[in-house]
């Protein structure tokens, strides 16, 4: 328990230090999508009956919550080939599970600072929604498979050029195609099947239906617990083989 | 009971053998060192005692617990001090010892009286609460050495302590390993400095390519060779000779002083020893 304490408590002092500049780089993204797709592009547009920006939200907090997370595999490259923190860890009398744990949890404080962030920047525009606890589920679940995927990527990539890769050819075509900019119903019927396979159009189905305050997906918040276990899975494995 | 004991450790990166069996015992509160030039395999040896890297074959024990069966139980009587500095720069100093003691179980109380003694131990209580990144190298090193001191570990393993550091920083650091070893803890050192493995240890192995080559207290080693050396530069090159007085090395110089300009008489020390075993400069 202390092993997992010490881990996430490391993240967020480093959180701590950072937190104005990371706040700040939080909300250009999201501002700059809102400002060009929400109030210029798609202030004419129509989604399912709702304005574009209604439909755009949720989706930029399911992606947001997703880079974020997944983000925390910059912060473990970091420690494993520059700062080397991660043999501190490796020689600590501590779990695999904890370390995984601490981390994870942390690239999801991540992904919930990126959401609030958001959230301001909604509210100041005017735009309600309902913040119940499947918009929640959606949020964290969301972090925490792309976290746990984040630490999986850090522990087998060997650079962070590779680290890179990942993100170019994975995260950034996932975070435009998972049901966050359109509706994934547009797209010719065997794109719908591989793009309704990616977790992010799950999360952001799940949080987008809260968000209206229509209720629960129950199907996409299922696939999304799966998910969760299967990443955690993944991740606590490729600590191990991490050794050299 | 033997601090540390390690039987037949190999370790194999495909075709590349960096370790050969490598065997040795350490007694408690003895500080022994390895001494070996770069690529010998004194890091890979304190990895794998680290658990930071695999061990192709071998086993390992400290204070008979199996290093390998038990890792947490083992991890829990050892310190590392890594070869790179690899403390959180944005962290202060009282953060990294505080994020150190929670990874090894320490309650915050606990913690908190213990880095208090440690900082004030390594001349460093001043500089608690400012970021690590403002710390010169040598204060850098000496933050690395108490951290691993922080958990009270039995066994401190010292990976180069003091590479690169500059020669009076490097005598300062000395003093605080002795001191170390002086308070019961058992040390494990590894260095390419002769005169850090000679002024610190209490026994020390030459390791060269993967083996080692021969163990034994520093002034035993030397003696076997003799007390005295005479250098003769010749045209072929440097070429030392052992004596076991002064007189016979006398002798021996005042018979070459036709045949050579720059015949010198020295103590013999362990940089002699290392070269004679191992047939190689450090």
């Amino acid at each position: 328990m202390k092993g997992f304490l010490a881990v996430y408590l490391r993240e967020l002092l480093i959180i701590w230090h950072r937190l104005p500049r990371m706040l700040l780089s939080f909300s250009v993204s999201p501002t700059l999508y809102l400002v060009a797709f929400g109030f210029g592009l798609g202030k004419e547009l129509e989604v399912g009956g709702r304005p574009y920006l209604e439909f755009l939200i949720p989706g930029l907090i399911a992606a947001s919550s997703m880079t974020q997370g997944f983000g925390i595999n910059v912060e473990i490259n970091v420690a494993r080939f520059y700062l080397k923190v991660f043999e501190e860890f490796q020689a600590a009398p501590i779990s695999n599970l904890a370390y995984v744990l601490g981390e994870i949890l942390s690239g999801v404080t991540r992904a919930l600072l990126s959401v609030g962030v958001i959230l301001l920047i909604t509210s100041l525009a005017g735009v309600n929604f309902f913040y119940g606890p499947g918009f929640w589920a959606g949020v964290i679940l969301n972090a925490f498979i792309f976290a746990s995927l984040g630490v999986t990527s850090a522990m087998i990539i060997k650079s962070h050029a590779d680290q890179a890769l990942v993100t170019n050819f994975i995260i950034t075509p996932m975070a435009f195609l998972g049901g966050t900019f359109f509706p994934v119903e547009n797209m010719p019927a065997p794109v719908q099947l591989l793009l309704k396979a990616l977790p992010l159009t799950h999360a952001a189905r799940l949080i987008r239906q809260a968000a209206y305050g229509e209720g629960l997906r129950w199907g996409s918040l299922a696939l999304l617990v799966l998910l969760a276990a299967l990443s955690l899975l993944l991740a606590y494995h490729s600590v191990d083989r991490a050794k050299d | 009971m033997d601090a540390v004991r390690v039987e037949n450790l190999v370790k194999e990166y495909g075709p590349i053998k960096a370790l050969r069996g490598v065997s040795f015992r350490i007694a408690p509160q003895i500080l022994f060192a390895f001494l070996g030039p770069n690529g010998a395999g004194k890091t890979t040896t304190i990895r794998i005692l680290s658990g930071l890297t695999r061990p192709t074959a071998g086993r390992a024990f400290f204070f008979e617990v199996d290093v390998f069966g038990e890792p947490v139980k083992a991890k829990k009587l050892a310190g590392l001090v890594p070869q790179t500095i690899n403390l959180d720069l944005e962290l202060t100093l009282y953060e990294n010892l505080f994020i150190h003691g929670l990874l090894y179980g320490l309650s915050q109380r606990e913690i908190r009286k213990r880095a208090e003694e440690l900082l004030a131990f390594a001349d460093l209580l001043p500089r608690k609460n400012h970021k690590v990144r403002t710390l010169s190298g040598g204060m850098r090193r000496r933050l690395l050495i108490i951290r691993a001191l922080l958990h009270r570990p039995k066994i401190l393993f010292l990976d180069e302590p003091t590479v690169g550091l500059d020669p009076h920083i490097r005598r300062k650091l000395w003093g605080l390993i002795k001191r170390i070893q002086q308070r019961g803890t058992t040390i494990f050192l590894t260095t390419h400095y002769i005169e850090e493995a000679e002024f610190l240890a209490d026994r020390v192995a030459f390791i060269d390519r993967g083996q080692i080559v021969i163990e034994d207290t520093p002034k035993a080693l030397i003696a076997r060779l003799g007390k005295f050396a005479v250098d003769v530069v010749q045209e072929e090159g440097l070429e030392t000779r052992y004596f076991r007085s002064r007189e016979a090395a006398e002798r021996f110089a005042l018979e070459l002083s036709g045949k050579s300009q720059t015949i010198t008489i020295r103590r013999v020390n362990l940089e002699d020893a290392f070269v004679y075993f191992t047939g190689r400069k450090v």
